[in-house]
């Protein structure tokens, strides 16, 4: 935060007077914005939406997160080819993995419980990183705000664009999983983590609040890496700064000594997404980490609005 | 919480298309780039921002266009305060800064189809009209669905002009547009901006090569070192060094005589030609008294300077610049 703030595009002289003086001029600039229809405004959020979604580099993320369903439910298959339940049961592998020969429909918990610590954000913080930095690179950005495209539109545009790729991204995994446990495993009603029983239709019904819990629980790691692209002109350097953070935020989160910081991890309740199996739903540790999604979209939102609004683009 | 500081004061509006007053950038390694810069371009002119590279032609658009904040100074530009106003004026500007930039995997129409997006102004229902528009005018409607990464430098730069005229536009801000071009291509590209400037736009036109902005351009503005060395239109700015006598003629000693006694100075004589600074008086009485003289006189005239030879004048320095 403080580094946005006190590093802003003014050089020399003026400091601080100066630097509050532009951001009140970009402000009430910015709401000439307010006059201009809807439909108008929502261009530059469709063809952003559909650019990403021409680069290669997205499909591939895409493909590669669409691939971890198959090779758990294939690994799962051939493990118990020749009858009986996975392994033994319990122990290894991720949540639910012991379930899927039962019923395929837990090959999607697996999934994201395998996919949500560090496929899915690694894949967020190639998005986000990339977002600002990497149109600043090619200089498009340059032209981007020249049209004008505002650059506090421009801004949330992006955000918005990668908070869709967090749920576009989750749904993948999440239905190339039911895809493949359908195809692979026998359906029907399942067995919540306590024990009761509840129908193949409302199981779906679970299934597809826990992918939009965790396309929420994303939504920190992507605040993060938008905040590093406004930081730098290289997009490859923001996406290796944002996966950096991710795997060291990851690394922490393992260290009991440092267990008085572990609740201030936007990694730290990811995986209570299991809770919604449970019967009746347990909540707090749900509503922790979708609090914690939202301090961390405010925080590093509104860092790096304060250092894009204020950025000298000299490329 | 109004900024009523001098950018809102001074220069008053309606005064020029763009008009600076003591613009100055200063970059982060302290560099300092623009230094100080009293720029006014007309309304409906062709304007010419020369200056050897590194002399600030950039860092000054880049103000301009409020992609950087000036470290002190103002600019307005079609009367607005910039950056304030950077929403309200920029529709009305097209921009080609520092070449073009492209997405590599979208085709020429796509890209343009995009950066028409980004313009909150812009009508999406007549977008592709316009996008289709625009390609037809810069000659690339045949390449509109290739990959931009195919282009050709020309053809990137066609489709950066193309971006700039998505819509009708009041100003063209055009920096260093046919660098990088063969001589066709720089052929097409000016008589493109002349069409532009034949509706009414206001076109500022940054180059390093003399010869353009004498070809193209109505005004001009010299900048060396971040500083501007002189403003005008190019008629009078050529005019400000005043020409040269010449006289060819087979008798150069006499006619050298002749010319001092007539109060020429900086008298020169190259085999038949003799040339000097003209004097004061009637040029008819000098020519009638190099006859009276005996003098044989073939070709006498004065030789208006070109800018090339102004800006010589003007900065005491060549106009050498590499590429
Ligand atoms: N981003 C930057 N950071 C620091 N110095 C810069 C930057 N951009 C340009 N300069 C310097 O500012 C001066 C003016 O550059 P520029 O405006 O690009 O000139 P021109 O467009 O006339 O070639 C040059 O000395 C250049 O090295
Ligand atoms: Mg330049």
């Amino acid at each position: 935060m403080s580094r946005a703030d006190l590093d802003p595009a003014q050089e020399g002289t003026g400091g601080t007077a100066q630097e509050s003086a532009g951001r009140t001029a970009r402000t009430t600039q910015e709401s000439t914005e307010q006059r201009i229809p809807l439909a108008r405004r929502g261009s530059l959020l469709l063809n952003e939406l559909r650019t990403t979604l021409r680069r290669w580099r997205t499909l591939a993320l895409l493909g590669v997160l669409a691939a971890v369903p198959v090779l758990v439910g294939i690994a799962v298959r051939i493990e118990t080819g020749d009858g009986g339940s996975a392994g033994g049961g319990t122990g290894e592998g991720p949540a639910f993995i012991s379930q899927i020969t039962n019923n395929g429909l837990f090959l999607v918990f697996t999934a994201l419980a395998a996919t949500l610590p560090f496929f899915l954000p690694m894949a967020v913080g190639v998005i986000a990183g990339d977002a600002i930095a990497g149109e600043a690179g090619a200089g498009t950005l340059r032209y981007l705000l020249v049209a004008p495209a505002g650059r506090t539109r421009l801004l949330l545009t992006k955000y918005a664009t990668t908070m869709a790729f967090c749920l576009l991204a989750t749904l993948v995994v999440a239905v190339s999983a039911l895809t493949v446990g359908a195809l692979l495993f026998p359906l029907g009603e399942l067995t919540t983590i306590s024990g009761t029983r509840i129908s193949f239709t409302e199981g779906l019904g679970r299934a597809l609040l826990i992918a939009l819990v965790v396309a929420a629980s994303l939504t920190g790691v992507a605040a993060l890496g938008l905040f590093v692209s406004t930081l730098t002109n290289s997009g490859i350097a923001a996406m290796a700064t944002t996966v950096g953070l991710l795997i060291t935020v990851q690394i922490l989160d393992q260290i009991p000594q440092l267990d008085a910081i572990h609740p201030y991890l936007f990694s730290h309740h990811w995986l209570s997404f299991a809770d919604l199996m449970r019967e009746p739903v347990y909540w707090d540790d749900l509503v922790k980490n979708l609090g914690l999604q939202a301090l961390y979209a405010a925080v590093f939102g509104s860092a790096a609005w304060a250092r894009f609004t204020t950025k000298d683009i000299t490329t | 919480m109004t900024d009523t500081s001098a950018a809102e004061r001074e220069p008053g509006p309606g005064d020029g298309a763009i008009v600076t007053r003591g613009l100055t950038k200063r970059y982060r390694g302290g560099q300092l780039a623009v230094d100080g810069l009293d720029l006014t371009v007309p309304a409906g002119s062709v304007f010419g921002f020369l200056g050897p590279n590194g002399s600030g032609k950039t860092t000054t658009i880049r103000m301009l266009m409020g992609l950087i904040e000036p470290t002190s100074g103002t600019a307005r530009v079609l009367g607005r305060p910039m950056p304030r106003a950077t929403l309200a004026v920029l529709p009305q500007v097209g921009a080609l800064i520092e070449g073009p930039a492209l997405y590599g995997f979208l085709s020429g129409r796509d890209n343009l189809l995009r950066y028409d997006a980004a313009d909150p102004i812009a009508d999406p229902r007549t977008r592709r009209a316009r996008v289709a528009a625009a390609l037809d005018r810069v000659g690339l409607t045949a390449a509109a669905g290739k990959k931009a990464k195919a282009y050709s430098l020309g053809m990137k730069q066609r489709l950066g002009l193309a971006a700039a005229l998505l819509q009708p536009r009041r100003l063209l801000v055009l920096d260093e547009p046919t660098n990088g071009l063969d001589p066709q291509g720089m052929r097409e590209i000016r008589s493109l901006i002349r069409e532009l400037a034949s509706d009414g736009t206001t076109v500022f036109l940054s180059s390093h090569l003399l010869d353009e902005i004498e070809q193209v351009c109505t005004h001009a503005a010299v900048m060396a070192q971040g500083r501007l060395v002189t403003q005008g239109a190019v008629a009078d700015l050529a005019a400000g060094t005043r020409g040269r006598l010449v006289v060819t003629t087979p008798d150069p000693a006499d006619a050298a005589r002749v010319l001092k006694e007539q109060g020429a100075a900086d008298v020169v004589v190259t085999e038949d030609r003799v040339t000097a600074e003209p004097p004061e008086r009637d040029l008819a009485e000098v020519n009638a008294a190099l006859v009276t003289a005996g003098v044989r006189v073939r070709g006498f005239g004065v030789e208006r300077a070109s800018l090339e030879e102004a800006f010589v004048a003007l900065t005491g320095e060549g106009f050498d610049v590499a590429g």
